[in-house]
């Protein structure tokens, strides 16, 4: 047999954290397409550059920041050829030549070349003590200096050489810092947090001379101090350039690749050459170059997905925050702060507790902050930034961040720093803060996944995450914390709802193995999060085509009842607006008596719950309702729950409209429908708003002239009021509004994702435009709406009862005597 | 424990699904996974006794329905960091029917 296919050869120019992580993402797609050799002019394996900082200071060693060892390679059968350069590219013979003149084929290229410590180009510059901050080298040599000589010069105020500044001075030398500009960290602060900034490092010892401009590096054999524009000069034993990095690309040019400030690389990071791919520093997209960590890491899953001959990922630039690594200082900056004539400015300063924040907003939308002191809400804003969450509702309190914002349960709290241990962060597991600093200490933990799995705060509704978060950065401190741009579906796979959703149109994927298969889900068949989230999408994006799959849906909706603490399970039955009979009533009686159902409730959806039914029993149960005319509430679906409503014009002195007729059209037009999560409705005949419509995923209030359509509200875990969204005349239209917004929210919304939420997610405006504004895109929603309703509206409970579906499911399989 | 005992077809239990075998001692949760193997556990969680027979089950583990604690089917351990275990009991698959041999509780406990 011709078993032995021959591997493609991928070389991979430069052994740092973008090609590494591309060659590990690559290796977990498609472990065996190629051949891979790695050139690395470091003598190390690959190592964390961004925490070269601490290793500086003191804080880390240089084992605690190596990513991959070099067993690493030896077991992932790559060749690392460390310590040699690659001179030339090849792109006619497909070869690259080494130092030594050696010429090696490829059938794909990776240029991970990164970037070089920008070196002045300053009379003295290449004298012995002159040095840059870059690599384990030049942290070597910073160390050793600072055991022999006393007084360092910092050339560049901005990150590297702040942090570079603060490790000499905990390795007990002085440390002047020298900066061109008057503010520090230009590129990430304003002058407000800059100085801010400034007044602390001084009081730690750190001195400034700024705005200055060095001139020359005095100096015979050594150097021995800096002269600066004016003519003054400082002594010096140690001068480190830190003023920037520059994309290493000379190769890559030499080549005859475009290259502007970087090597100009495409969405799919490829550069003009297609079998050339190009990852981190080095690049340039859309214009952008990047010195940050976590755009490099969005590059590289981007790359080894067309490696992999997936070929669907792209990337579309990165939004970064910063974050300064010197312990005890608390800044966070993000995005684009310097002003603008269209941009917006919501400041808070408070000099006595050292607290500066500065949200900008654009469009409604936050596009930059700058934190300072309090920096704990850093993610909460990062996170709406790169969301482009509009932000209008929340406008008035937004600077104070996320916790004055409505979450039910956390009575306010705010500052984790100053909750007693004691104090409970996790309402439905009961975990205190205690618990999660613990578990995060003793375990190692990073990720708030990692929180989670240990101590389950965060894991059941969600609303704690943000304060877990912060327990989180409160205990690990300065490190790095990247929080993935897209929130992978479950842990099963890195791609995102919208990925995946995106994915199944363009693919026209139509069954669970198939997307997991083409997405290269990491588990075989998945798990309780994503088949679940999968068999959902699936439904709604192939209406009576794609064939449900009872397995991956959760017990609730494959039984059609609620399952209970003790095992048995509760029944609802649909009572169309809220509205019954005495026959029905009687036929409840009826059930309850015969088959002894310990509880009878009134919901708040305005129906009775039957508490308590026994598994086998539930189809005769059904069997019995159905005889009365009664079907299925689905008060257990992620779908249409109950459309409440008052009396309205029928009886009501106050009613404006037959509020509960239009609930009842409604409901009768839309149960029986999936959607992401479930979906509550009301009606109210008039203002006084009887039915409460306010709170509710979708709500209508009656007036004399028509009908107010409202959404996106809330009564759970948030307390919500709904968003206005159309008002118009007829009932026909308020159902066409209706269906029209909830087809939206069915296409849009992500698993479990609540319509207010969604609406939080895409924007008031979007919605509107695409549901009340364009009236066509209005009614071809409301079509797809219609259309997939024919496929949906057969009652469960009669399919069970008397048709025999699922038999199986409500008969035990065999019943023993013994034992 | 007790001789090997015919409870049905395999095909009487969904792939990636369950079904449930009554006893005089509880119920036990038969389970099949999507390549055919088959594993009985004892029907109760062993966080706050929720029905495993009622999880989704996926890669020959179980998410109890109550409250998403994991357990592993062959061992009937939890998945770490979980902690807690079920009792399992031997199965085997002959010509299309499932053999399931329960062992008893452990008069120690």
């Amino acid at each position: 047999m011709l078993e032995k296919v021959i591997k493609q050869k991928l070389v991979v120019i430069g052994n740092g954290m973008a090609g590494i992580r591309t060659i590990e993402t690559l290796l977990e797609r498609a472990p065996d397409l190629y051949d891979i050799t790695v050139f690395g002019s470091e003598p190390y394996g690959n190592y964390n550059r961004i925490l070269l900082s601490p290793v500086l200071a003191g804080e880390k060693t240089v084992d605690d920041i190596m990513l991959n060892t070099v067993q690493w390679y030896d077991d992932n059968d790559i060749t690392l050829r460390k310590g040699e350069t690659v001179t030339m590219i090849d792109r006619r013979t497909c070869e690259i030549v080494t130092e030594a003149g050696e010429r090696l084929p490829y059938d794909r290229l990776l240029i991970a070349t990164g970037s070089n410590p920008i070196k002045l180009p300053l009379p003295g510059k290449d004298l012995p003590g002159v040095i840059g901050f870059r690599d384990i080298y030049d942290v070597e040599r910073m160390v050793e200096a600072s055991t022999s000589h006393r007084n360092a010069v910092v050339i560049g105020g901005g990150l590297l050489g702040l942090e570079a500044a603060n490790g000499l001075m905990k390795r007990g030398m002085n440390v002047t810092v020298v900066h061109l500009l008057d503010t520090l960290m230009e590129r990430q602060l304003d002058p407000v947090a800059g100085g801010l900034l400034r007044k602390s490092l001084e009081e730690r010892g750190m001195v400034f001379r700024m705005p200055a401009q060095t001139q020359a590096i005095l100096g015979e054999d050594r150097v021995t101090g800096v002269r600066f524009g004016d003519g003054s000069e400082l002594a010096a034993d140690l001068v480190v350039m830190a003023v920037g990095i520059r994309p290493n690309f000379e190769l890559a040019r030499k080549a005859g690749l475009h290259c502007e400030r970087g090597i100009v690389v495409s969405d799919t990071m490829q550069t003009y050459d297609g079998r050339i791919y190009a990852v981190g520093e080095c690049v340039q997209h859309r214009r952008q170059t990047y010195g940050l960590v976590a755009p490099l890491f969005d590059q590289a899953k981007v790359c080894a997905n067309h490696l992999a001959m997936k070929g669907f990922a792209t990337y579309d630039g990165s939004v970064v925050s910063t974050k300064l690594k010197v312990t005890g200082i608390d800044l966070f900056s993000a995005g684009d702060f310097a002003p603008g004539p269209d941009k917006e400015e919501i400041v808070l300063q408070d000099a006595n507790r050292g607290v500066y924040k500065r949200i900008i907003l654009r469009d409604k939308k936050i596009v930059g902050a700058v934190l300072y002191g309090d920096t704990i809400d850093g993610p909460w804003y990062f996170q709406h930034l790169r969301d482009g969450t509009d932000v209008s509702a929340m406008r008035e309190r937004l600077v104070f961040g996320a916790a004055n914002l409505g979450d039910g349960g956390h009575a306010g709290q705010n500052s984790v720093a100053a909750m007693s241990d004691a104090t409970e962060i996790c309402g439905c597991n009961g975990v205190c803060k205690g618990t999660i600093v613990k578990a995060i200490s003793e375990k190692k933990l990073f990720t708030l996944d990692d929180v989670r799995a240990h101590t389950k705060a965060s894991s059941s509704c969600g609303s704690c995450t943000g304060l877990v978060e912060q327990v989180l950065a409160f205990t690990l401190g300065g490190d790095y914390s990247t929080a993935p741009k897209v929130k992978p579906l479950c842990k099963c796979t890195d791609h995102s709802h919208d990925d995946v959703r995106r994915v199944i149109v363009e693919q026209n994927l139509k069954t669970i193995p198939d997307v997991m298969r083409f997405m290269d889900w990491k588990t075989d068949n998945g798990c309780h999060s994503c088949r679940p989230a999968l068999n959902y999408y699936l439904l709604a994006t192939w209406p009576g085509e794609y064939r449900d799959d009872q397995q991956s849906r959760y017990i609730n909706e494959r039984v059609h009842a609620n399952i209970q603490k003790d095992g048995t399970y509760s029944v609802v039955p649909r009572m169309w607006g809220g509205v019954t009979t005495s026959n029905e009533l009687r036929a409840i009686a009826d059930v309850a008596d015969k088959f002894n159902i310990p509880t009878v409730k009134v919901t708040g959806g305005q129906r009775i719950d039957l508490l308590g039914v026994k598994k086998e029993d539930l189809p005769a149960v059904w069997a019995d309702l159905n005889e009365a005319g009664m079907v299925s509430g689905h008060a257990y679906a992620k779908g249409l729950r109950t459309v409440k409503t008052c009396v309205g014009s029928e009886w009501c002195r106050f009613g404006t409209q037959d509020s509960t007729g239009l609930g009842v059209r409604i409901e009768k037009f839309m149960w029986g429908s999936w959607t992401p999560a479930k979906v509550k409705l009301a009606v109210s005949g008039c203002p006084r708003n009887c039915a409460e419509a306010t709170c509710k995923d979708v709500g209508v209030i009656c007036v004399d002239s028509g009908y107010e359509i409202h959404f996106a509200g809330a009564a759970g875990l948030h307390i919500k009021g709904t968003e206005f969204l159309a008002k118009v005349a007829t009932e026909d239209e308020t159902l066409e509004v209706i269906a029209a917004v909830t087809q939206l929210y069915r296409e849009q919304g992500w698993y479990l994702e609540r319509m207010y939420k969604w609406c939080d997610r895409v924007g008031l405006d979007a919605i509107r435009r695409q549901v009340v504004e364009d009236v066509a895109n209005r009614k071809a929603l409301f079509e797809r709406f219609a259309c997939s309703q024919q496929f949906s509206q057969s009652d469960p409970w009669a399919e069970r009862a008397r048709r025999g579906v699922g038999r199986n499911e409500f008969a035990p399989m065999a019943e023993l005597e013994l034992a | 424990m007790t001789g090997w005992i015919e409870i049905g077809a395999l095909n009487d239990i969904p792939r990636l699904g369950s079904r449930v075998v009554r006893t005089a001692s509880g119920d036990i949760a038969v389970f099949r996974s999507a390549d055919d193997d088959v594993f009985a556990l004892d029907d109760r969680c062993p966080h706050k006794g929720g029905p495993l027979s009622q999880g989704i089950v996926h890669n020959k583990r179980v998410t109890c329905p109550l409250h998403n604690f994991v357990i592993d089917l062959a061992s009937g351990e939890a998945v770490a960091p979980d902690t807690g275990c079920t009792r399992v009991h031997p199965t085997r698959v002959e010509n299309g029917m499932v053999w399931l041999s329960l062992r008893q509780a452990n008069p120690a406990s």
